[in-house]
């Protein structure tokens, strides 16, 4: 069976991040999956078991002292160095921010051509096929590469595929690394999400707040609308401008894309910029105290309304409920 | 300091915007095409190091259709002190190893100390092109920078990702890209906009860089697009002090809870 690489990403922590699953998952649904680690030298083999789990067929590590200390480079040299090893038909990446910097990067090394931001894979004909949400979903493509190895960014949260336990071979190559041309970390300060709410990417339900929060304190009832739903939360640019919530819960075009099976918007607008990044969910939901904000013309229910009048009413309902 | 910022021409996220369905390529000619807003973030970070710093040289590059020429212009009266823009009918559709092998091209014949990018395309969402830049280069790459201090011999500032920050750094030359958390970009002013016109904008074609299209010819290729049905508005109702619970109801019938 053709091999395909998986570029596993690994904390600061040593710890292997929780894309790998859906990575292996899509991985097995076009061949043999080889993950690829870049990691300190000795500190490889404690990763074997778990990736084994997680359906390495292979495991491929590559050693060096400045991972962790360097910008992807380690990370560009092993997966390079696994391709010669194993001639794979694709090598597929976390469409992150650090993934797909390396991805870029092997596909210059490489010569391989790019498929990016996929939501999906599959095999035809001895060609890789990815297939891409475009514009906020209001478009779907798919695309190939002509000959050649593929490289592969894929979308966190998208793929449910899963890869079946494997018993890994494992191979540890020593990786010579360029440091002159090399960015440096200097610190990291690696965010553990401890809310115990599910991910953004890929949660099954999101509740969302925007400026119409009006504040920090006043967020927390999105908080606790999300934690009676069991969902996870996001937010509107407006409000992580204002400072309400951090970064990483930014939902839209230049935030996280997500296609939950419920949406609920908290005095969000609506604005195209919004929407490119919820608008597939399967059913939205809208309270917004201006009757004519355009969330409303593609929320399956809309309430004119006061999100502190009506989500406390709808958090105790649901408490009571269960 | 010379410093060439990026700049792309996208179709305004204000407007809607379409694929082509028989190439599936980006369809340039049914909307509004701006420069980015994250291109423009870049060229901010680069004019408010000239504002302190006199001797700063900013030059905007683009390489895209004629349209391109507006973006620069825009950039030009912004403040940048030069404009290129890499414009070749073999360029059509070029993909992301085409587009970074170009941009790497003009870079190397434009000189710079430093390179300043946006860290994604609202377009492309790709956010490839500045990494596969520098690795052409064979440089250093600070990705993704929420904070740039750019100082004599090298630049450093704070990385975003997913999973938290880093402080990062290189030595210059090095190519950097911004996310949305550096500032606005400012708006070009009267007098901005009556000098550009006497700025210099030179056009680049692929043979003035030296460069045959077969030598750095795209390899992914677009084999269907396909037209997701618009959302439609479903119910809505005007709350009389009982919203909450019809809410609770309509998620309990559809078994969202
Ligand atoms: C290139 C680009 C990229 C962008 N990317 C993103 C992105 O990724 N994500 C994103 O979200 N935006 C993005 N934006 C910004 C976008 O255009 C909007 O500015 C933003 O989404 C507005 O956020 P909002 O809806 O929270 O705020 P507003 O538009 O200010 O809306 C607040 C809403 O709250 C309502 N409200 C106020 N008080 C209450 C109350 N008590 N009860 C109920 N309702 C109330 C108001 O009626 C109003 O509709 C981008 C813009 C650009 C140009
Ligand atoms: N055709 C282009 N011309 C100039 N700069 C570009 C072009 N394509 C991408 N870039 C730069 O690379 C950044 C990231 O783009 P992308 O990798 O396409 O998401 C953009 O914000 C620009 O700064």
């Amino acid at each position: 069976m053709s091999k395909v690489l998986v570029l596993i990403e690994v904390s600061p922590a040593g710890e292997i991040r929780s894309t790998a699953a859906a990575l292996l998952g899509a991985a097995s649904k076009l061949g043999e999956p080889v993950a690829v680690v870049a990691v300190a030298p000795g500190s490889g083999a404690s990763l074997v078991e778990q990736l084994g789990s997680l359906g390495a067929a292979e495991v491929f590590v590559g050693e060096s002292d400045l991972v962790g200390k360097i910008l992807g480079a380690a990370e560009v040299q092993a997966v390079t160095a696994a391709v010669a090893a194993t001639q794979p038909i694709a090598v597929l990446v976390s469409n992150s921010v650090e993934g797909r910097e390396v991805a870029g990067r092997i596909a210059v090394c490489t010569g391989a051509g790019l498929i990016m931001d996929a939501v999906d894979v599959r095999e035809d004909a001895g060609r890789i096929v990815g297939t891409h949400s475009v514009f906020g979903g209001g478009f779907s493509t798919e695309s190939t590469i002509d000959g050649g190895l593929a490289v592969v960014t894929v979308r966190q949260g998208a793929i449910e595929e899963r890869a079946a336990a494997a018993q890994p071979v494992v191979t540890s190559v020593p990786l010579t690394v360029d440091i002159s041309s090399a960015g440096v970390i200097d610190s990291v300060e690696d965010v553990v999400v401890s809310s115990g709410r599910p991910d953004l990417r890929g949660a099954a339900t999101v509740v969302s707040g925007g400026r119409g929060l009006g504040s920090k304190e006043n967020f927390v009832i999105v908080e606790q609308l999300a934690d009676a739903l069991g969902a996870a939360v996001g937010a509107s640019r407006a409000a992580v401008d204002a400072g309400y919530v951090s970064q990483m819960y930014q939902v839209g075009q230049t935030g996280t894309t997500v296609a939950p099976q419920l949406y609920v918007a908290l005095g969000i607008s609506g604005a195209i910029q919004h929407l490119a990044g919820m608008q597939t969910a399967k059913t939205i939901v809208a309270i917004n105290k201006d009757e004519d904000a355009p969330i409303f013309d593609i929320a399956d229910f809309g309430i004119v309304g006061d999100v502190f009048k009506i989500v406390p009413q709808l958090v105790d309902a649901l408490n009571a409920s269960k | 300091m010379k410093i060439v910022v990026l700049v792309k021409q996208v179709p305004d996220t204000w407007g809607e915007r379409r694929l082509d369905p028989f190439t599936g390529r980006v369809d340039r000619e049914s909307v509004d095409r701006v420069i980015d807003e994250i291109s423009e973030r870049a060229l901010e970070v680069a004019l408010s190091l000239k504002d302190k710093n006199k001797g700063t040289e900013v030059v905007v590059m683009s390489m895209g259709p004629s349209s391109a020429t507006d973006g620069l212009r825009k950039g030009l009266s912004m403040g940048a002190n030069e404009a290129v823009h890499v414009l070749d009918d073999a360029l059509v559709g070029a993909d992301a190893g085409w587009t970074s092998a170009v941009l790497a091209a003009a870079l190397k014949q434009t000189g710079f100390d430093l390179v300043l990018a946006g860290n994604e395309s609202t377009d492309g969402r790709g956010g490839v092109i500045p990494a596969m830049v520098a690795q052409r280069l064979g440089l250093p790459c600070l990705g993704s920078l929420n904070i740039v201090e750019i100082e004599q011999n090298s630049v450093r500032g704070e990385r975003g990702t997913e999973n938290g920050t880093a402080r990062v750094h290189a030595s210059l030359p090095a190519v950097v890209s911004v996310t949305e958390r550096t500032p606005e970009a400012r708006f070009p002013n009267f007098k901005g906009i009556m000098t550009a016109k006497r700025k210099s904008l030179t056009v680049l074609s692929l043979a003035e860089l030296g460069m045959e299209p077969t030598t750095v010819g795209g390899r992914s290729v677009v084999l269907s697009t396909v037209e997701r049905p618009a959302r439609t508005a479903g119910k809505k109702i005007v709350d009389e002090g009982n919203a909450g619970l019809e809410l609770a109801e309509f998620l309990a019938a559809r078994h969202l809870i």
